[in-house]
């Protein structure tokens, strides 16, 4: 039987497809620039004691677009209304890239609409030092690829996205990084707002996770973010990449479970 | 018919080894440009297009790509403007401008200011531009279509519509619309609409009684899109004639076929025109259209093990220059020689193969591809252009009124009726394809 089942609802004024899995709280799952990678270890454990909500992006190729939202702020103000109108406020929240980002517009928005927040190598703000990797200039095998330290020492790499590229997959990534075009062009996948806008949040538990060999966002945002966001803390991955939950999955999960309410 | 030439003007000094280590044109460093060279170059080129009129060849065509020694022009309504003050007759053909990457308003005033200074001889051409393009213009490929659109919407106004006005649309908005320029041709310049066999491109020109010009496309494709051209001409009213139609065709003439064949390797320096650039960069996410992601979704997986067969260059890869080198100019050019892509030989040679695509096509635009590339000197081009205007153009233009092959400047493109049946008559002759 399967771990986690999808789910079709209409909230926001559009129609939303989500996967949802485990028991208890809910905790909601914001996926990357290329969309959802799939039901992996790390889920599986959070998922023994929380609600894993995990929505497919709008636009990404399996929720449809919504052609009003035109920036990562206008989706987070979409998801704050899907958050309202399911009962999901409270839920805690984790945003992996350029899901982080969402999460993070989504607190600077509200911050009360979450109970904690955990941002995975989070895009939105510009890196002091180093640039944010051109997805755009990247076959996407080769962005994978760029995204973790060591391919061949991430056993679940080879997971990621069902594992091959099929004609359907190479369909779902086109759409996810087209929508994220739209979305984060210009500036590329930053907001110069943001840091000051997360000034809103007082008491949010929240904690910055950063793999020190990030390649995909550099790891020098992390202090950024850590000073914009009063009361959190980061947490550094040594030897690791863009995925820690991958990478170092062990130590991802007690990171999540320490912070969870 | 109108007869016209083409070039890609590229920066001919480039190592042919640092565009094989790329595997592309696009990307290779511009330290490699000595400013001194690339000026000689346009020079010589410009010197080219006069020479094509003092042959009797009616046009001189240019193109442009951003960031590519494949093609030096970057700014191509720059040279056109030269053109347009150092040429009499020849038409000016831009195949085509970039509408997506460029300001609209100043696009309109530069090609008014071309067709003003030429008395008229400006052919304008509207394109999506490559994928790279939008990259080198920092031009969100998501949006380039509804630019496409409301660009060339905005440049028809602005050419037509008595200022000042007020624009506000949802790419580009102007407070003042009210340019002191305007084409000479009425409504508008002639327009031909350059395309690489895409569905959509040939609607588009038939819906707007635009030329379509294939840019040396393989020859089956091609009808394909000329078919569907017709069949949208006949859904607007109209029958579709060879007015509708040009070519552009890489033919090389030299005095002996083994001449022409060596000299025709130019063509494949560093890769050719496949070596334009890199897959990641000729598709930027969004940049084709949905149902276009999908034909190329199915056509880049491997059927029997459903992986994906498109690659890219990882930083990591070693690439075998000699080998690649030996590729080009072995496997590739013949390649391109069996499908008619490149023409070359003796002036007889190359009419035998030009009068096979003249039947087949039917085209009432047809533009020769002179020969370019890495070592090619001027003297060759030269050449090359003497035979093909001396001997090859005559006789193509006796062919052109024997097989009935009007150009747009003799019949108006849209302007033919349907037969009264209703149903379009053919536009090419496929039954030639096989000869």
């Amino acid at each position: 039987m399967n771990e986690w089942t999808t789910k079709t609802i209409t909230a926001g004024g559009s129609e939303l497809v989500f996967t949802e899995g485990g028991s208890g709280k809910p905790l909601l799952v914001l996926c990357e620039e290329l969309g959802d990678p799939g039901w992996l270890k790390w889920k599986k454990e959070l998922a023994k004691t929380r609600t894993l909500i995990t929505p497919q992006h709008p636009g990404f190729g399996v929720s449809p677009r919504i052609s009003w939202a035109l920036s990562i702020g206008d989706l987070a103000n979409y998801y704050a209304q899907v958050m309202v109108e399911q009962g999901w406020v409270g839920a805690d929240v984790v945003g992996f890239s350029l899901g982080g980002w969402i999460a993070a517009e989504m607190a600077a928005q509200n911050p009360v609409q979450f109970s904690s927040m955990t941002l995975v190598a989070p895009m939105g703000i510009k890196p002091p030092s180093g640039d944010i990797c051109d997805i755009y200039q990247y076959l996407t095998s080769d962005y994978l690829a760029y995204s973790v330290s060591n391919v061949d020492g991430t056993p679940e790499f080879g997971d990621l996205f069902g594992g091959e590229v099929t004609a359907e997959q190479f369909e779902r990534f086109q759409d996810a990084t087209a929508e994220s075009a739209r979305f984060a062009w210009q500036p590329y996948m930053n907001n110069p707002a943001l840091s000051k806008r997360l000034g809103l949040i007082k008491d949010l538990p929240t904690q910055i996770l950063w793999g020190d060999e990030d390649k995909i966002v550099p790891a020098s945002a992390a202090d950024v973010y850590q000073k914009s966001i009063q009361g959190s803390k980061v947490v550094t991955f040594k030897g690791c990449g863009h995925r820690p939950e991958i990478e170092q999955t062990d130590k991802f999960v007690a990171e999540v479970q320490s912070i969870l309410s | 018919m109108h007869i016209t030439t083409f070039t890609e003007r590229p920066y001919a000094h480039i190592p042919e080894e640092e565009v094989i280590k790329n595997s592309s044109f696009f990307g290779v460093s511009n330290k490699f440009l000595d400013p001194v060279k690339g000026g000689a170059l346009f020079n010589r080129y410009f010197d080219e297009k006069v020479y094509a009129e003092e042959l009797g060849f009616d046009g001189v065509m240019l193109n442009e790509h951003h960031a590519n020694p494949f093609t030096m022009g970057g700014v191509m309504d720059v040279e056109a403007s030269i053109l347009a003050r150092i040429t009499k007759k020849v038409k000016i053909a831009l195949m085509g401008n970039p509408l997506p990457v460029a300001d609209p308003l100043r696009l309109a005033e530069e090609l008014a200011t071309i067709d003003m200074i030429s008395g008229g001889r400006l052919v304008t051409g509207w394109v999506r531009g490559a994928g790279c393009e939008q990259l080198a213009n920092n031009i969100n490929p998501t949006y380039n279509r509804e630019r496409f659109d409301e660009a060339h919407d905005f440049i028809m106004q602005a050419w037509s519509k008595d200022g000042p006005w007020r624009y506000e649309g949802k790419h580009y908005e102007y407070r003042h619309v009210n340019p002191w320029v305007k084409p000479i041709q009425k409504p508008i310049p002639e327009t031909w609409i350059p395309s690489l066999v895409s569905p959509e491109t040939a609607e588009f020109a038939a819906r707007n009684r635009y030329s379509y010009f294939a840019l040396a496309t393989f020859l089956a494709p091609t009808v394909e899109m000329w078919n569907l051209y017709a069949d949208t001409a006949a859904k607007e009213g109209y029958q579709a004639g060879p007015e509708c139609f040009g070519y552009l065709q890489k033919v090389v003439c030299a005095d002996t076929d083994e001449e022409a064949y060596e000299l025709g390797k130019n063509y494949v320096y560093g890769g050719g025109q496949p070596a334009f650039a890199r897959p990641e960069w000729m598709f930027p996410a969004g940049y084709n259209s949905k149902a276009a992601t999908k034909r190329m979704a199915y056509a880049l997986t491997d059927p029997e093990t459903n992986e994906a067969v498109v690659s890219g260059k990882d930083a990591s890869e070693e690439i075998n220059v000699p080998e690649m080198k030996k590729y080009n100019t072995e496997v590739l050019y013949k390649n391109l020689i069996r499908n008619r892509q490149i023409i070359t030989g003796t002036p007889e040679t190359c009419l035998v193969k030009i009068r096979n695509i003249m039947e087949t096509l039917r085209p009432g635009i047809f533009a020769v591809w002179h020969i370019e590339g890495g070592p090619t000197t001027h003297e060759q081009s030269m050449k090359s252009m003497k035979l093909l205007g001396e001997e090859v153009l005559p006789k193509m233009r006796e062919w052109a009124k024997e097989l009935d092959l009007p150009g747009p400047g003799e019949v108006k493109p849209g302007s033919r009726k349907l037969p009264t049946n209703g149903k379009r008559d053919p536009v090419c002759d496929e039954s030639a394809l096989a000869a």
